[in-house]
């Protein structure tokens, strides 16, 4: 099939200009969202929001405290449960692991992350709210910490297996034995994609709702300790969204707001630490 | 890397060498013993997934089995489930959702990874990947209070007189619709056809191109007949990846479909997902066949996206020879 000159380089700008059109939707899309939360939610917010119990039903005001305190609670809980067993799995991956065993394990971490979250929510439900007889802050961290294992795992093999073999090479020929080789050169290397890569797994999960549903619940007070329900934003969102009150539905886009800002902030964050490089001098 | 301190202790006095080596053998097998139980808690925990969702949908397997599927009565009053009207919601919404979503993401896949110079490329993938990042419930919520009223007031009104014939575009349009549920989904696809696409696209070997470049194709020549062709596995690939994704898509899917199961030729119609029925009733649910019934529609949902991300993963892998990270 022969194009003259000419017609080549019509088609090749019109391709040109129609895929920069799809990138441009996607990005207008973004600014779009931002634009939208910003000027609604913006709107919306005030300090009794960061400070103030949401208002009984019926009434106007109030804020969303116990929501930011409970998202932090169970966060905290998930990153405890997560990170420890996904670091640890992706340190297995990169630095002990066979060509089989790395194989089936990386696939099914790739598996794992793929699972929709409400099928994590009602599994967790199973586990550990049907058993305890009640729904509670614990319940909604093993859920969040389950989702964030496979990411975990998978930045964390990637990140140790962007270290250069020579300075295994060089700490072992040193006479370090193998795991004083992971825990003191290896891993120090890889540390600020790790963190990187944790930041990431972290803003990932802050925004989930579906397996919080039934775990976390939601709760219109403080919650009080680990073994109660609790209130969280994505959870909070949901329901004063979908709820029948305009002044609920001025506290979600709020809501919405705080929550995007907070996911977006880390997201840039790490992001730009990573674009840095990734190898950090141990201090 | 100077300031990484390779431990070297001083030398140990030689009759506790052997000692001194015993307890590294110890560290030694410690330290895989740790990592090699983190590894194999991935399997574990993917294992008892798999078994709580069949184990807990025990009583809804042994009443309804198979035909689960194929009904669509759902009445949790009379203790009748079937699955139909969701599965059909799941697949429809779907499918529609990628139709619209695939063509922009490979388009925008394309010029980030061939078109595009490469600092325009990496600051708009950047703000591609923050779009990634965006969560489902605040699509909802846009979905609820923008998407909802704006198909409602200014579009569909205007395709209404030219298509309304079909029997797609037919009956009644409150806003909350499949339609509305498909291009919300649609929209949070976009960009991870595009990150994957992109990873592929990339991972099309060097010289390919060059001897294109070099025989005097033009730029898209070369991506239409030579890079193209060598990634399709991979984009196919992706794509099965964000199929997956929006088959188990909960909230922004719940938020704007109507929640009404039943089997409508019309996308402006109501519908239901698997998801969405999960998130609306299994916190409410009287009776362990209910609950039962609605942790199988969960092992489906399991069932289903296992597979399919399981297909995707071996077709990315075959492209790029390794895992592409999502």
């Amino acid at each position: 099939m022969r194009q003259s000159t000419l017609g080549k380089k019509v088609v090749n700008y019109t391709m040109f200009a129609l895929t920069g059109a799809c990138v441009i939707f996607a990005v207008g899309v973004l600014f779009f969202i931002l634009g939208y939360l910003v000027y609604n939610g913006g709107k919306s917010l005030s300090i009794s929001f960061f400070t103030q119990l949401p208002a009984p039903v019926g009434e106007t005001g109030g804020g969303m405290a116990n929501a930011i305190l409970g998202s932090g609670k169970v966060l905290l809980l998930a990153t405890a449960i997560g990170i420890p067993v996904g670091f640890l799995g992706g340190v297995y991956l990169s630095e002990y692991s066979q060509h089989t065993s790395a194989f089936v394990i990386r696939y099914v971490t790739d598996l794992l992350n793929g699972v929709p979250s409400i099928v994590i929510g009602i599994v967790v439900y199973g586990l550990v709210v049907a058993r305890m007889g009640h729904y509670s802050t614990f319940a909604g961290g093993v859920a969040l910490g389950i989702m964030m294992i496979p990411i975990s795992v998978r930045s964390t093999d990637e990140f140790l297996h962007a270290v250069p073999q020579s300075l295994r090479e060089a700490s072992l020929a040193l006479g370090a034995p193998k795991w004083k080789t992971i825990v003191r050169v290896v891993i120090p290397a890889a540390m600020r994609g790790i963190i990187s890569g944790t930041m990431l797994d972290l803003a990932r999960v802050a925004g989930e709702t579906a397996p919080l549903l039934f775990t976390a619940l939601g709760n219109q007070f403080w919650s009080s300790g680990w073994n109660a329900p609790t209130a969280t934003l994505p959870v909070m969102i949901y329901n004063y969204a979908t709820g029948p009150y305009d002044d609920w539905h001025r506290q979600a886009w709020a809501a919405g707001f705080v929550l995007l800002t907070l996911v977006l902030l880390i997201n840039v964050t790490a992001r730009l630490a990573l674009s840095r490089g990734t190898y950090v001098p141990r201090g | 890397m100077s300031s990484i301190p390779i431990s070297s202790k001083r030398a140990l006095p030689r009759g506790r060498a052997r000692s001194f080596y015993g307890r590294l053998r110890a560290g030694e097998e410690l330290a895989y013993a740790i990592a090699a139980t983190a590894g194999a808690s991935i399997l574990v925990i993917t294992g008892l997934i798999l078994f709580e969702l069949y184990a807990q949908s025990d009583l809804s397997r042994a009443k309804f089995g198979w035909r689960f599927l194929i009904t669509s009565v759902w009445d949790p009053v009379a203790g009748q489930f079937g699955a139909l009207p969701f599965i059909y919601g799941t697949v429809v919404t779907s499918i529609l959702a990628l139709i619209i979503a695939i063509p922009l993401g490979l388009g925008a896949a394309i010029f980030l990874a061939e078109m595009a110079p490469a600092r325009i490329s990496n600051a708009l993938t950047f703000l591609i990947e923050l779009l990634a990042a965006v969560p489902s419930v605040v699509y909802g919520l846009l979905g609820i209070f923008i998407l909802v009223p704006f198909l409602r007031d200014s579009v569909v009104p205007k395709i209404k007189p030219a298509l309304g014939n079909l029997p797609i575009f037919n009956g009644p349009f409150y806003g909350v619709s499949v339609f509305s549920a498909s291009v919300v989904l649609s929209i949070m696809i976009v960009p991870f056809i595009i990150s994957v696409s992109r990873e592929v696209l990339l991972a099309v070997a060097r010289d390919q191109r060059e001897a294109s470049l070099a025989l005097g194709a033009s730029q898209w020549q070369t991506v239409w007949r030579v890079v193209l062709p060598n990634a399709s596995t991979g984009i196919v690939g992706s794509i099965f990846l964000s199929l997956a994704r929006a088959l188990g898509e909960t909230m922004a899917v719940t938020m704007v479909i109507g929640n009404t199961p039943q089997i409508k030729a019309s996308l402006l119609a109501p519908g239901y997902t698997i998801a969405a029925v999960i998130a609306n009733e299994f916190g409410e649910t009287s009776g362990d066949l209910y609950r039962s019934a609605l942790i199988q529609l969960g092992l489906v949902l399991f069932g289903v996206t296992f597979v399919i991300n399981g297909v995707a993963r071996i077709l990315i892998l075959t492209t790029s020879g390794k895992g592409a990270h999502s």
